[in-house]
């Protein structure tokens, strides 16, 4: 094993001989190769349905690797610089929740912005760790969190001796990173582990000139999106991990959860792009970067919309900003980011990632060519000239500081009623309540519900977010303990 | 020695002339650019496979490409074309004394050098001083212009490859700004005989009439085109191409092979099944 290069994918290379090798299968899928489902295969083709198999002896099986599936994990950590890499098909949620109950206990502190991802509040209602806020601070501005502050961690560690770990973004889906180094550094003198969802920053593992990636920066684990800007397929995603990590220990809380038919296809889509970034990384990201750069000076152009960059560094709560993110604040042209995401796609035929109240985010990735750049720059140039109005009476804040009265886990699993929203204020909720994407919540299970977060709850759906999280699908009702 | 060179005109047609000899075989940034020299046809100029044309049969598609407008208005001064890298567009409109400025702007330079060289017949007068090339995109260019040409011509490629976003709702807008207040646009306008190519045809048009009071579409019959009927879009904002004045364009004299104010009018005339088409482009 300790002659494999990067240029390798045991993976996909198995997947290629066992195919060559025309094997008759009395073995699930029953599919078998696609013959049983002929308008499948002719839809997703003959070639992908012959290498969705099970797990077998030559293929390895991702619960237990120790074939090619440890070979392929062997050259990711290698990619990534980190000591050990697991291959996730369960999503980067699955790598979230792996990070947070590998390291908390049943009622045991963590520490992190509010601003997560719900996959992180969910380990929380799984596992029973009790969560510890800091507040990220919020650019007024432009509505968004930021990172966290330094001197902010080290109080809430101050404060939390007893907290295990500490679990950042890095980058926010904004962009923003938070000083890594000092942090981490302040986790291990306080002998906390440091983890990192970083969903949205596969790429800084790869390119030059982009903030410091997690592992990198000390963190002992950290949760990458390949499927994000990396070039895999949906629902892959690597979890990494440092040398204070057992790795053997992660595995059982991975398997705990995750499914035992793993699928060749996402697996194989990992190794293959894992190679393709460790071959070609470098100048993919500085196209992406190139890409990036000329749609932020093209949009400040048109005026009215603002994408905005590194000036806002502030060497705290913004340490440092993800150029390849191309975040466009919308308020000043009159529309609310959700706004300009439905005629986006409504009347150009551009989907972007999200709009939330005040921006909207547009990936740009290893896929995108000048061409689409081009469209995007312009619609937003007619979007403006067509739609543009007063941006008086809009709402301008976004984040809202939580008060939480008890653990999510209490509340989620308590006895609970389901009232309308309209008198929820002042009730505890015992669910969640957010906008999707980019699914940060805005109420979580054990939160105060205030007048504040109604309003905004109300606002959001009035301008055209979609609402998730609530038993009640169409958001009516709400869960209160 | 049988070499022919063959286009795909629908995956169950194809259409195959015979070729004398390749002359030029280059791929771009944008896409491969071949010309063939051919007894039938003369020199053919394909992209990516596909004919844009040849030294037979151009006249047609370039003729009526810029004739209709310029009948039309005869104060047009400024004129902005999109695409058009083989310069048989900008040979026709270097005809008009009255034309002030030229504005080319043709995203693949290899394309413009490539007919410098292999085809001077369409080539010919890009060289003319009421010219200026600008190799980059489309649609980028036209953004930051404002109420400044009187006619915009779109001489494109098909809305698959490079020049698909010559056929977006955001191009048109931004064309519809870049225009003066009795400005007008002329673009290729796709085939409607073919399926893939009748729907091109009914987005562009639908596009097109979100922005512009008037929006006519006429027909040429080019041999090498698929299905040979093709179709050109007409939108402005204050003139109707059918109502012309005949008697001045006839005046200035200019000599054409194709296009004459008879036909001018009877262009505008279309097939039913055309006509049905384009009533029920929305859909």
């Amino acid at each position: 094993m300790d002659t494999l290069s990067q240029s390798r994918a045991p993976i996909y290379e198995a997947l290629k001989k066992y195919k060559a090798k025309r094997v008759v299968s009395f073995d699930v899928p029953g599919h078998k190769q696609g013959r049983g489902n002929p308008d499948l295969t002719a839809f997703l083709g003959q070639d992908c349905l012959s290498v969705d198999v099970n797990s077998m002896k030559p293929l390895d099986n991702l619960c237990h690797p120790v074939g090619v599936i440890r070979e392929g994990e062997i050259l990711a950590a290698e990619a990534f610089g980190a000591e050990n890499a697991f291959f996730m098909v369960n999503g980067t949620s699955a790598a979230v929740q792996a990070m947070v109950m590998s390291v908390c206990k049943q009622g045991e502190k963590i520490i992190m912005p509010r601003n997560v991802h719900r996959s992180a509040i969910n380990a929380l209602i799984v596992g029973g760790a009790v969560p510890v806020y800091v507040d990220p601070g919020v650019n007024k501005k432009l509505g968004i969190p930021l990172g966290m502050s330094v001197e902010d961690i080290k109080k809430a560690i101050k404060e939390n001796p007893d907290a295990k770990a500490i679990l950042v973004n890095n980058p926010t889906y904004y962009g923003i990173c938070s000083n890594l180094e000092e942090i981490a550094k302040a986790a291990h003198e306080a002998d906390m582990l440091l983890l990192a969802d970083e969903a949205h920053g596969t790429h800084f593992y790869f390119g030059d000139n982009l903030p410091m990636p997690a592992i990198k920066a000390g963190a002992d684990m950290a949760a990458v999106s390949m499927h994000k800007t990396g070039g895999s397929l949906t629902q892959s995603s690597f979890l990494l991990m440092g040398k204070n990590v057992n790795s053997g220990y992660v595995r059982q809380i991975v398997n705990l959860t995750q499914t035992t038919s793993g699928s060749y296809l996402l697996i194989s889509s990992l190794d293959i792009s894992r190679r393709n970034l460790a071959l070609n990384g470098k100048a993919i990201f500085n196209k992406v970067m190139q890409f990036a750069g000329y749609a932020r000076e093209e949009i400040n152009k048109i005026g009215g919309f603002y994408a905005f960059s590194k000036e806002l560094i502030n060497n705290d709560t913004i340490y440092d900003f993800d150029i390849t993110k191309l975040s466009i604040h919308t308020k000043d042209v009159g529309l609310a980011g959700i706004e300009v995401y439905d005629i986006l796609r409504d009347e150009y035929g551009i989907q972007i990632e999200f709009g939330d109240i005040d921006n909207i985010l547009a990936i740009i990735s290893v896929g995108d060519r000048s061409l689409e750049i081009e469209r995007l720059i312009s619609s937003l140039a007619e979007i403006k000239r067509q739609h543009m109005k007063d941006s008086a009476g809009m709402f301008d804040h976004e984040y809202i500081d939580p008060r939480i009265v008890m653990s999510p886990q209490e509340a989620f699993y308590s006895n609970k009623k389901s009232i309308p929203i309209m008198g929820s204020e002042n009730k505890i909720c015992a669910e969640f309540v957010m906008c999707y994407p980019p699914g940060i919540p805005i109420l979580a299970p054990g939160e105060l519900i205030t007048k504040e977060i109604l309003e905004y709850i109300f606002y959001a759906k009035e301008k055209g977010c979609f609402l998730t999280g609530t038993e009640d699908l169409r958001i009516e009702n709400i869960n209160v303990v | 020695m049988e070499l022919w060179f063959t286009e795909q005109h629908t995956k169950n047609v194809r259409f195959s002339i015979k070729i004398d000899k390749q002359i030029y075989s280059e791929e771009s940034e944008f896409q491969r650019i071949d010309i063939f020299e051919s007894k039938e046809f003369g020199r053919i100029l394909t992209l990516d496979g596909y004919v844009m044309v040849t030294q037979k049969d151009e006249f047609i598609y370039h003729e009526m490409i810029v004739h209709v407008p310029m009948a039309t208005n005869h104060n047009i001064k400024n004129v902005l074309v999109i695409g058009a890298g083989d310069g048989g567009t900008v040979r026709e409109l270097t005809r008009y004394k009255t034309i002030k400025r030229i504005d080319m702007v043709e995203i693949d330079k290899l394309v413009v050098d490539a007919c410098r060289e292999h085809l001077p017949q369409t080539a010919c007068r890009l060289d003319d001083e009421r010219v200026n090339l600008y190799y980059e995109d489309g649609l980028r260019f036209v953004r930051s212009k404002v109420n400044e040409y009187d006619l915009i011509i779109v001489d494109s490629t098909d809305p698959f490859g490079p020049g698909e976003g010559l056929f977006t709702k955001e191009f048109y807008g931004n064309c519809y700004k870049a225009l003066k207040d009795d400005g007008i646009l002329v673009n290729q306008h796709e085939s409607p005989y073919y399926k893939e190519d009748a729907k091109s045809m009914k987005r562009a048009h639908a596009r097109i009439k979100e922005y512009f009071p008037i929006c006519k579409v006429y027909q040429a019959h080019i041999p090498t085109y698929p299905s040979g009927h093709w179709l050109f879009g007409f939108a402005s904002k204050k003139y109707d191409p059918v109502c012309f004045d005949e008697q001045a364009w006839n005046s200035l004299n200019i000599k054409s092979k194709y296009y004459n104010t008879a036909l001018h009018k009877g262009c505008f005339a279309l097939p039913t099944y055309v006509n049905q088409l384009l009533e029920n482009a929305d859909e």
